[in-house]
């Protein structure tokens, strides 16, 4: 990589650690909330890049394991568990419950994947609906009485701080951390078998990838990065419902993928912060522009929003920062190359 | 008890069913999913609520005001599904598969936040078209409504077989559904074949979505979702791209949740769940549907 971009991303990733510093005592300090919400937007859609963008396995139900870990640590935090043990058992649980959905579910192809992973999301979310007594149902955890315990960090308790600015902090190592992970295995031999299984998947059985168990990693490693996600989700908003975790929600993050560029690390972080955070920005534009176009705005932004996705598309359906592997791809194709 | 359960399912079949076709249709011939469906379904319902509102009550009772409603929920419904592909789906035709979900979903957004913000974000009460009676029938209660939703969509689906099988346009549109480029050298104007199926597809849509709305008696903004879903979950479950499997798929999911709820201990609560289960199931033994043709992989 040349120096350039290490400069690039050294700087953006100071912009990115200055910014709440700059902005907690402003009357913009609720952006620092909002990036958090993306953050956690980025997390996922960078867990389900390696279901759908490298391998190409098209996940319509990711969402559920974000409630998954969501759920497992609201349920173990008020039986007074911290969050330090909580992440891995929260991480194991989604990560085993993948494999076992994974281990019946994944040798259908193409849409009827789809279709059957958006019948897990469902099936979890109306599950965690319907379980009372486990998880209180549509009310939502922790029950009256009940508390989810604040993360420690060497004594320090995250959460305290009106701004938000400790879990933004937290939020943006795990991202870090996530993304070298990826980069890592990216560049890896794993990271070019589950390429090869994407772009031919008979080729790569024939080359002898052992094509199901790689799937099966990549759809687990998904599930761990969701889960990862959900755990600080719950600890963050202390509070957990089933609405959080709709169908809806798992579209968005394939939007995301799609959107940024499959398979890309920064297209797909790019395309999460564009589509999780434009009704953010439209939400805090609004107060601005409301003067000037009147109170009612604040209501279209998500007409915007679905405007922004649809343009995006036409014009750069390979996505925003397309991956250059895949890039080169497209381009050979064209070239009447086989 | 039997009896009234099989009259409730068949009705909530028949009204997935006539959305399964729209999916159906459109995925046979793109292969793409139209995400928009839902939204698609729920413009029908709200023309049809427009119509009455609008038009004398002398037209829009009774029998005739019936077909009125249907005909213009359904014109409505099929030319917005014809536009929706037009700008949205046809620019990203050959590009990716996956680009057309993302401006599907983008254009279920703006229909939904249009009407939201335009029509009203309240749920609307959808009047009785005709006056409804209730029959006895060996113990169970069963509503004129009833009988004219099923009626209404079984014609419907009579229509489209026939349209499908014995015109030339729907010879073409099977044509295109089976090689769209050997139809294009056969000198089929594909990109109309492909709006015409966005129009038929869309207008079943707009017929369901009118059924939708008399059966529950209200509508909403969001009152597409469930529904389409559940019936592109049908269309999946008798085999996608198939006619007769997304009809097939409609009413068993229809019967199965009916029986689900109506049967089983806490079954309204777990009746979706079930109806996943199933679907998850069917597909594991089947795995491209009840009725799909086995896809030969490319090699």
């Amino acid at each position: 990589m040349s120096v350039k971009k290490y400069a690039f991303k050294a700087g953006l990733f100071a912009a990115l650690v200055v910014f709440p510093l700059l902005v907690r005592d402003t009357s913009l300090a609720h952006l620092i909330r909002s990036a958090g919400t993306v953050g956690l937007a980025v997390l996922l859609a960078l867990g389900l890049n390696f279901t759908l963008g490298y391998v190409g396995l098209f996940d319509l139900g990711y969402i559920a394991f974000y409630a998954i870990g969501a759920y497992t640590a609201a349920i173990l935090s008020i039986h007074g568990w911290s969050f330090w043990l909580i992440l891995p058992v929260a991480v194991a649980v989604a990560a085993a419950i993948r494999v076992l959905v994974g281990v019946s579910i994944l040798r259908l192809r193409g849409d009827y994947l789809a279709i059957v992973t958006m019948g897990f999301g469902e099936i979890t979310r109306l599950t965690i609906n319907n379980l009372d007594f486990l998880t209180n149902g549509p009310k939502g955890l922790p029950r009256v009485g009940e508390v989810i315990r604040p993360v420690e960090f060497f004594g320090y308790q995250l959460g305290l701080d009106p701004s938000n600015t400790d879990f933004y902090y937290l939020i943006l190592a795990f991202i870090a951390l996530a993304a070298v992970l990826c980069r890592r295995l990216e560049d890896s031999r794993l990271g070019r078998e589950w390429v090869a299984i994407r772009e031919d998947e008979v080729a790569a059985e024939l080359m002898g990838l052992p094509v199901a168990r790689l799937k099966l990693l990549a759809f687990t490693i998904s599930a761990a990065f969701a889960a990862a996600a959900g755990v600080i989700f719950a600890h963050w908003e202390r509070f957990v419902t089933p609405e959080s975790f709709v169908f809806w929600e798992s579209i968005l993050i394939v939007a995301m993928i799609v959107l940024g560029g499959m398979g890309s690390i920064p297209g797909v972080i790019l395309g999460a912060v564009i589509l999780a955070g434009t009704p953010q920005l439209l939400q805090a534009g609004a107060e601005f522009l409301t003067p000037y176009l009147g109170a009612g705005f604040i209501n279209y932004r998500y007409l915007i929003f679905g405007l922004v996705m649809v343009l995006m598309v036409i014009f750069r359906p390979q996505g925003i920062l397309p991956s250059k592997r895949r890039e080169a791809e497209l381009t050979q194709k064209e070239a009447g190359v086989p | 008890m039997l009896l009234q359960q099989l009259v409730n399912g068949l009705t909530l079949g028949a009204i997935y069913s006539l959305i399964a076709l729209g999916y159906t249709l459109v995925y046979g011939i793109l292969m793409l999913i139209n995400f928009a469906h839902s939204e698609v379904l729920m413009v029908g319902a709200f023309v049809g609520l427009g119509v009455q509102l609008f038009f004398p009550p002398s037209l829009t009772s009774g029998p005739l005001g019936l077909a009125l409603v249907f005909t213009l929920a359904m014109a409505a419904a099929g030319a917005l599904n014809v536009v929706v592909e037009r700008l949205a789906y046809r620019p990203l035709r050959n590009i990716s598969r996956l680009a057309p979900l993302i401006s599907a979903i983008g254009v279920s957004i703006i229909l939904q936040n249009a009407v939201f913000l335009w029509v009203s974000n309240q749920s609307q009460t959808f009047p009785d078209i005709m006056k409804m009676r209730s029959f006895q029938f060996a113990g169970a209660d069963i509503s004129s409504l009833q009988i004219v939703i099923l009626f209404t969509a079984l014609g419907l689906m009579a229509a489209l077989h026939f349209f499908i099988q014995k015109t030339r346009v729907g010879k073409a549109m099977r044509a295109c559904a089976d090689d769209m480029e050997a139809a294009e050298l056969m000198g089929i104007d594909t990109k109309r074949i492909v709006a015409v199926t966005f129009l038929v597809g869309g207008a079943l849509g707009g017929a369901a979505g009118a059924l939708n709305g008399m059966y529950y008696g209200s509508i909403k903004y969001n009152l597409g979702f469930l529904p389409g879903m559940k019936a592109f979950t049908a269309a999946v479950l008798g085999g996608i791209g198939n006619i007769q499997g997304a009809v097939l798929g409609g009413f068993i999911l229809g019967l199965l949740e009916v029986a689900v709820a109506g049967y089983l201990p806490n079954g309204a609560e777990w009746k979706d769940v079930i109806a996943f289960v199933v679907l998850i199931c069917v597909l594991l033994a089947r795995p491209s549907g009840i009725l799909g043709e086995k896809i030969g992989e490319k090699v």
